[in-house]
């Protein structure tokens, strides 16, 4: 029975006398030569099945239908170009996945972002030195994700609610700053960074801000130990609490990022476009809680990964690029972001509910006498992990 | 023995009593504080501009927030279930465009139709946005981010660019909004109207408990025997037939329409209900709370205009409110449990 | 084994040969139980003996896979918990599911409001009816008060009064007494005699034996899944029942190896939290058991969290090898070498999406990484130790532990917090929910790491695990300490009168 469990799992012991049955060494071996091989086939099969691989079939079609509708979308100065006009989004995308994860979310960021780009233009309109005026602005990003931060963990407030307030009155902070008026002369070194490139090559600067940022945040979220408790609170705040993790500071810690990164964000958004309005990035947040949901993250925490999100993150990109040449605008875009985001959050529902139908009908033919193992993960009778499944959420 | 016992009942009996006031007076004080917040706006306000306090002025700020309302109403109900429409924006957008856009292609077309059509449009669109949440088990924010999307996008796609002017339709949509009912402006009897009905029937029916039911415990409700899918149906129905009835008026009062109109009106929705005490997380609230909180938000609105405060603030001023009720509500309810755990003091 | 029926020749409702099985475990095997009208039927069996699949299966939350279901000698088949209260059977809870923003009369007519001839809720008739309800039950509860904010208590009147409000005939009470003082249940008493008189039939489940023989006309035993025996309540006694319940000597269930009881570790004095518990004061030494036995809600939970920096005290001292010390975080617990295993395993012990190695090292986090970064290898490594010490079985490291069994799981917790090399251990309800074969090794386990010097506070509703695991026995009532014994002096008895608060009356 030791030697079988790769195939299959030894059966749960419920009897007493057999209780001390000699399986859990031979268990423990096996799992470190597993861990010495590194995974192997069973893992790559896994993958094929994953949602980021998915995600790459979406990419591909989506690939696919911009060629079709364009003869200039397979270009390297289109690619360029699609990469530059994601950048603000993939930015906020970053520490959006993060929040996500850790169970809560941040609708404020486009607020924060039209925010800073305001401020950097009045500051730097009125004499402030530019270097100084983007630190300002990067300081005010901080201060509005402490604000944020600060309600949801001290008050114990829901972020939904929380940053929904703080959307509209950032983005109203923004306005009384500049009213309806703009700041469009900023210094050619600003704006050269904004829409220039890597010389010799067409990669936009910005790009090489996010490639670093992007590396760094997937290190963190998937190989350190701050990533590995951003996992736990959102899996199981309350567990997460018992064993030591704060809970509180770590979130307010990513609200504090989340603005940072808005912030950044806004300052790249400035330069792009060289011009500062309170308008700026208007409704943005739709756009990265998307890229974020669809690229596999939990929306109510928990689970996600960073490879997933820069694959959606494409597949938006890529989509709006095409469906622009195709001369469809914006508004219309929506229509298929705002499909995809639906689809991605009912598709793997309507599939799993498939799913246990099926095998609730094999059970009943099959009786109580067979039954995989790995049902009982499924169908123990645990109200809580019913409940929430049944309230709408748990995918993948 | 027996006088320990009887000491015992009577202070549990003390305890009762002591509990039902604070909990009754903590029910009331959400919408007895807004009245007092109001009454504050009106006194600060009117002293520095006599022309505040007039009928006329009143009016205004009603006229202002009737179809706001009206969308309010609808979300109020979604909300108590414990979820959230964020689409009402798009579509009020949508019905307002589509409505005003047959009226300039069919001038002849009774306003009566169109008012049917926009109901109908618009609970099309609420029962997609319920067929998701309630049988696709997407969550409610998710879903509506969804349709916001969706529906602004197909409300583009129709537009194609174009928009109906006020010389395109004719007068007799027009004065949907302009006539008065009884001296009354149309618009807040409708409101108005929309608000009682459907507070009474939150009140006088089964499923309007339901509603409160399903959103207080979930798992109480299915134990219960409610049918939660259908309950979450019926409410993204009403208020996307709600929100359609709302489109049309916006089409009728502000004549001009594009594919733009209502954006962002979802935020000032949910900002009046929660202001108004309905607690984000269902099961507690109501719609007459809901309509104090537009009242409120929209009595501000107003006094910055003659204030001559720029209009700039109006949105920050908004957000603020949604944090200042809420967090308003965080302490009120921290307060009570304390007051609760040690009212069981041993 | 069957005995006549008391009163009437039909059970009201009849389970015939049902089986149900989740995954790889059989939670129910052949199981026959029958319930007459006018009867108090006491269901029985240690955790995990199937006790509550069977209630499920009664309220319509489950389908059994085999067996017949009869109401009034008919074969049913309930399919949601809707269709079993339509069926007059209604189900009072150990923690009851409400509405607490609604008021209690709300509660009680939930979905079946009595209506006027418009279809609107009569809201006058509601209250009056439910006053009445709860007066013909000589209650007396705020039929306006919302339910938040009522005693456990009173909660389950407002669910007996909604299903005596929907006329159940079968009454399933799912250990009603867990949760209550000795006056409470003095009161449901009360009451079950009152509904027993009205010819409803009660499935009393419970593992207090005292209350069931108190109770109960008939007693059907569980364990592991099957029944053991149905029998008057006359013809068995309390030991007897334990006998069936266990199916073995009571002693060879709890090793407890004797160890050197050393300096003093732990100590808490006078320390006191509103509404929970009050001046409550005692030491721990290194090597030594310390039971903490009493009622569900006595405080000791409460108690145990401000141990752990998860709740403040509001007065009183905590000293660590005599110096005073301040925990206000689970952080600052473990910085002083305190480890709290919770009692709700699946809430607060385990993160359930994790796998077993993460939920192990997710506490010593800074060990298994580098420049933190943490390194799998390293990670495996402590985790397969533990995993090993504590013959955690049914899964591989890499695999969540949401497929493990009960036990395994409280292993798994249990190993993520020796990871931390503790010097105090606070075991809250180590074994509730466990296999009995489990339920042996967690208290070999705990008696071992007695003996290698560790401090434990172990807190346990079930006396004979503190009886047989305590060096000493310390024993809380309404929140405030009611007896300390002696592991020489301490019995059922003894314990459960001061558990009960009796023993302070006597003197």
């Amino acid at each position: 029975m030791s030697d079988s469990s790769e195939v299959k799992r030894p059966a749960l012991n419920l009897d007493a006398s057999s209780a001390a049955a000699p399986s859990a060494p031979a268990l423990a071996k096996e799992d470190r030569r597993a861990a010495a091989s590194g995974g192997g086939l069973a893992h790559g099969l896994a993958w094929v099945r994953s949602w980021e691989a998915l995600l790459l079939v979406l990419l591909v079609l989506s690939l696919a239908l911009g060629s079709a509708l364009s003869p200039y979308f397979l270009s390297l100065s289109n690619f360029s170009l699609l990469i530059s006009d994601m950048m603000e989004k993939a930015l906020m995308a970053l520490t959006m996945t993060l929040i996500v994860i850790a169970g809560e979310i941040d609708l404020s960021v486009a607020s924060i972002l039209g925010l800073a780009s305001v401020v950097l233009g009045y500051t730097w309109s009125h004499g402030l030195p530019l270097g100084l005026a983007i630190v300002l602005v990067l300081l005010i990003g901080a201060l509005c994700g402490l604000v944020n931060g600060l309600a949801v963990t001290r008050l114990g407030l829901p972020s939904l609610v929380v940053t929904l307030g703080t959307l509209a009155l950032f983005r109203g902070l923004a306005y009384v700053v500049m009213g309806d008026q703009a700041v469009s002369s900023f210094p050619p070194a600003f704006t050269n960074f904004g829409f220039g490139t890597v010389p010799g090559t067409l990669i936009p600067w910005p790009f090489v801000l996010f490639v670093a940022l992007a590396l760094i945040f997937s290190l963190l979220l998937h190989r350190s130990t701050l990533g590995r408790q951003i996992y736990a609170i959102g899996s199981n705040k309350e567990a997460a609490r018992f064993a030591g993790i704060r809970v509180e500071d770590i979130k307010l810690l990513l609200f504090v990022l989340s603005g940072l990164m808005a912030a950044l964000a806004g300052v790249v958004f400035t330069a792009r476009f060289s011009n500062a309005r309170a308008d700026n990035a208007l409704g943005f947040e739709l756009d990265v809680v998307t890229i974020v949901l669809l690229g596999g993250v939990n929306i109510f925490g928990g689970s996600g990964s960073l490879p997933g999100v820069v694959l959606s993150l494409l597949i938006i990109g890529v989509l709006r690029n095409a469906l622009g040449l195709a001369d469809i605008s914006g508004d219309i875009q929506n229509i298929a972001v705002g499909a995809l985001l639906i689809l991605s959050v009912l598709g793997p529902n309507v599939v799993r509910r498939f799913q246990e139908a099926a095998s609730r009908r094999r059970a009943a033919e099959k009786g109580p006498a067979g039954g995989p193992a790995h049902g009982a993960a499924r169908s123990v009778p645990e109200e809580t992990g019913a409940a929430r499944a049944r309230e709408g959420g748990q995918r993948r | 023995m027996s006088t320990t016992t009887t000491r015992v009942e009577e202070s549990r009996r003390r305890a009762l009593s002591g509990g039902k006031r604070l909990v009754a007076l903590v029910g009331r004080v959400r919408e007895l504080g807004l009245i007092v917040v109001l009454l504050a706006i009106v006194a600060l306000v009117g002293l520095q501009t006599p022309r505040f306090l007039t009928p006329g002025n009143f009016e205004q700020i009603l006229l202002s927030i009737a179809i706001l309302a009206i969308v309010a109403v609808g979300e109020t109900m979604v909300i108590l279930t414990r979820n959230v429409d964020l689409s009402v924006g798009s579509t009020v957008g949508m019905t307002a465009f589509v409505c005003a856009d047959v009226l300039k292609n069919h001038p002849q077309t009774p306003v009566i139709l169109i008012v049917l059509l926009g109901c109908a449009l618009g609970a099309v669109l609420g029962a997609v946005n319920g067929l998701i949440v309630a049988l696709g088990r997407v969550p409610a924010i998710v879903a509506t981010l969804g349709t916001l999307y969706l529906y602004r996008g197909l409300d583009s796609y129709i537009a194609g660019g174009t928009q109906v002017s006020a010389y395109d339709v004719p007068d007799s949509f027009l004065s949907l909004a302009t006539t008065h009912i009884l001296g009354v402006p149309a618009l807040i009897v409708f409101a108005a109207a929309i608000a009682l009905i459907f507070a009474y029937l939150l009140r006088a029916t089964r499923t309007g408990r339901e509603l409160y039911a399903l959103g207080s415990n979930p798992e109480a409700a299915r134990l219960a025997g409610l049918r939660a899918e259908r309950l979450i149906f019926l409410t993204f129905l009403l208020c996307g037939l709600l929100s359609g009835f709302a489109g049309v008026l916006w089409g009728a009062r502000f004549a001009t329409v594009d594919s733009g109109a209502a954006t962002g009106l979802e935020l000032q929705v949910i900002a009046a209900v929660v202001v108004g005490g309905v607690n984000i997380f269902g099961g507690s609230g109501t719609i007459l709370g809901a309509m104090l909180g537009a009242i409120v938000l929209g009595t501000i609105d107003n006094a910055l205009t003659l204030l001559k405060l720029s209009q700039f603030w109006l949105q920050a001023i908004d957000g603020a409110a949604i944090l200042a009720a809420v967090t308003l509500d965080a302490l009120i309810t921290r307060w009570l449990q304390r007051r609760l755990r040690s009212g069981r003091q041993r | 084994m069957e005995v006549a029926a008391p009163q009437a020749a039909v059970p009201v409702i009849e389970l015939v040969g049902v089986s149900k099985r989740f995954g790889a475990i059989q939670a129910l095997k052949e199981v026959d139980l029958s319930l007459y009208a006018g009867e108090v039927h006491a269901l029985v069996g240690e955790n995990g003996a199937g006790k509550s699949t069977l209630v499920k299966i009664l309220a319509g939350v489950h389908r059994p896979d085999r067996g017949l279901l009869k109401i009034s000698g008919e074969a049913v088949e309930l399919r949601s918990p809707a269709q079993a209260q339509a069926a007059g059977i209604a189900v009072i809870h150990q923690e009851p599911t409400l509405f607490p923003d609604l008021d209690v009369a709300e509660n009680v007519f939930m979905g079946h409001q009595p209506r006027d001839r418009l279809g609107r809720i009569d809201w006058r008739r509601m209250y009056r009816e439910v006053e009445q309800l709860l007066q013909s039950l000589g209650v007396e509860l705020n039929v306006y008060l919302p339910v938040r904010g009522l005693s456990v208590a009173d909660r389950q009147l407002v669910e007996i009064a909604r299903a005596l409000s929907q006329d159940a005939r079968v009454l399933i009470m799912d250990e009603p007494t867990a949760s209550l003082s000795p006056r409470e249940v003095e009161e449901l008493f009360t009451i079950v005699e009152q509904l027993r008189a009205r010819q409803v039939a009660i499935l009393f489940v419970s593992h207090r034996l005292e209350e069931v023989f108190r109770l109960a006309s008939r007693v059907t035993v569980l364990r592991d899944g099957q029944r053991v025996i149905t029998a008057p309540a006359q013809d068995l006694t309390p030991e007897e029942t334990v006998r069936h319940m266990v199916g073995r000597e009571l002693a060879a269930l709890f090793p407890k190896e004797e160890a050197a009881v050393g300096e003093v570790v732990l100590e808490v004095r006078h320390l006191s939290r509103a509404g929970l518990f009050r001046d409550v004061s005692f030491q721990l030494r290194r090597g030594e058991i310390l039971g903490l036995a009493g009622l569900v809600g006595a405080g000791r939970t409460e108690v145990a969290r401000v141990l752990f920096g998860i709740d403040q005290a509001e007065s009183g001292e905590i000293l660590v090898d005599g110096r005073p010390v301040s925990i206000r975080s689970p952080r600052e617990a473990m910085r002083y070498g305190i480890a709290y295993v919770p009692e709700d395993r699946h809430q607060q012990g385990l993160v359930l999406d994790f796998s077993i190695a993460r939920n192990i090292t997710l506490s010593i986090l800074k060990r298994v990484a580098r420049f933190s970064l943490i390194r799998s290898r390293q990670e495996l490594k402590i985790a397969a130790d533990y995993a090993e010490r504590l013959h955690v079985r049914g899964g591989r490291l890499t695999q969540p532990v949401r497929a493990l069994s009960g036990g395994n799981q409280q292993k798994v917790v249990l190993g993520k917090w020796l990871a931390t090399e503790p010097r105090i251990l606070i075991l809250d309800e180590p074994t509730r929910g466990i296999d009995i074969g489990a339920k042996a090794e967690v208290h070999r386990i705990v008696s071992e790491l007695a003996a290698r010097g560790l401090a434990i506070l172990l807190i346990s509703s079930e006396l004979p695990e503190i009886l047989a695991m305590s060096d000493r026995v310390l024993v809380m009532h309404e929140g405030r300490i009611s007896g300390l014994f002696s592991r020489a002096e301490a019995d059922q008895e003894k314990v459960m009168l001061a558990a009960t608060g009796q023993n302070r009356q006597s003197r």
